[in-house]
């Protein structure tokens, strides 16, 4: 299954995707769509992505993450076009029998997929739009 | 020999196409294919050193040499989650 999807991302799927009777937690983490970024206003965002490379990478992260903790299972998606304040643009959900590993695993997806992933964002305001992370 | 040029986010912008043929000499690295578009961008003028560089769906180092039908992307500074 994808990674990458334009519709809303469904994450009581990806749980049940997830999870199993062995588990006893199940850690979700959702990114959403804020109205500010360094002090401006945001209305809305558009996300690109070089899509079979991000498809590559993000499974790169997920194959790391089962050798790194070999009893959560993780399942992830990342919403691309146009999102609106209040919006999920990433959803990762990690099961595992204890909380601890839940937690951690979750926390290495988000952060990797942040440094790696070929995903873009430009941010839309009263001020106009800009691509984050690139300096003029 | 020729490689597909792709272009994303703000570099897809300033380029004002998504993609691209180009016939390059053979011995061309990805930093040379850098450099030609700072030639052809004004607002890339400034950028001496390419953003992350990817071939063919993978990271590689700005030295990499290309290859003929290799397929070429800037990565410009992720910004997913």
């Amino acid at each position: 299954m994808s990674h990458l999807t334009e519709a809303p991302i469904d994450s009581d799927d990806l749980v049940n995707r997830v999870m199993r009777p062995s588990d006893g937690a199940c850690v979700v983490f959702e990114g959403v769509v804020r109205n500010h970024h360094e002090g401006k206003e945001v209305e809305s965002i558009f996300y690109d992505a070089y899509r079979p490379m991000a498809e590559k990478e993000i499974t790169k992260i997920l194959d790391d993450i089962i050798v790194r903790f070999p009893l959560v299972r993780v399942a992830v998606q990342h919403r691309l076009g146009m999102l609106r304040v209040g919006e999920a643009s990433i959803v990762i959900a990690c099961a595992s029998p204890h909380r601890g590993d839940a937690f951690d695993a979750c926390r290495t997806v988000i952060d990797r997929f942040k440094q790696t992933v070929p995903i873009w964002k430009k941010e839309r305001g009263p001020d106009g739009e800009e691509w984050v992370g690139w300096q003029k | 020999m020729k490689i597909r040029l792709l272009y994303f986010a703000v570099l897809r912008d300033i380029a004002g196409k998504g993609e691209e043929v180009v016939e390059l000499p053979e011995g061309t690295r990805a930093a040379d294919v850098w450099n030609r578009l700072r030639a052809q961008h004004r607002a890339l003028a400034g950028y001496e050193r390419p953003p992350m560089t990817a071939i063919n769906e993978s990271y590689v180092p700005a030295d990499q040499l290309l290859r003929d039908g290799d397929e070429v992307a800037f990565i410009p500074p992720v910004a997913g989650g």
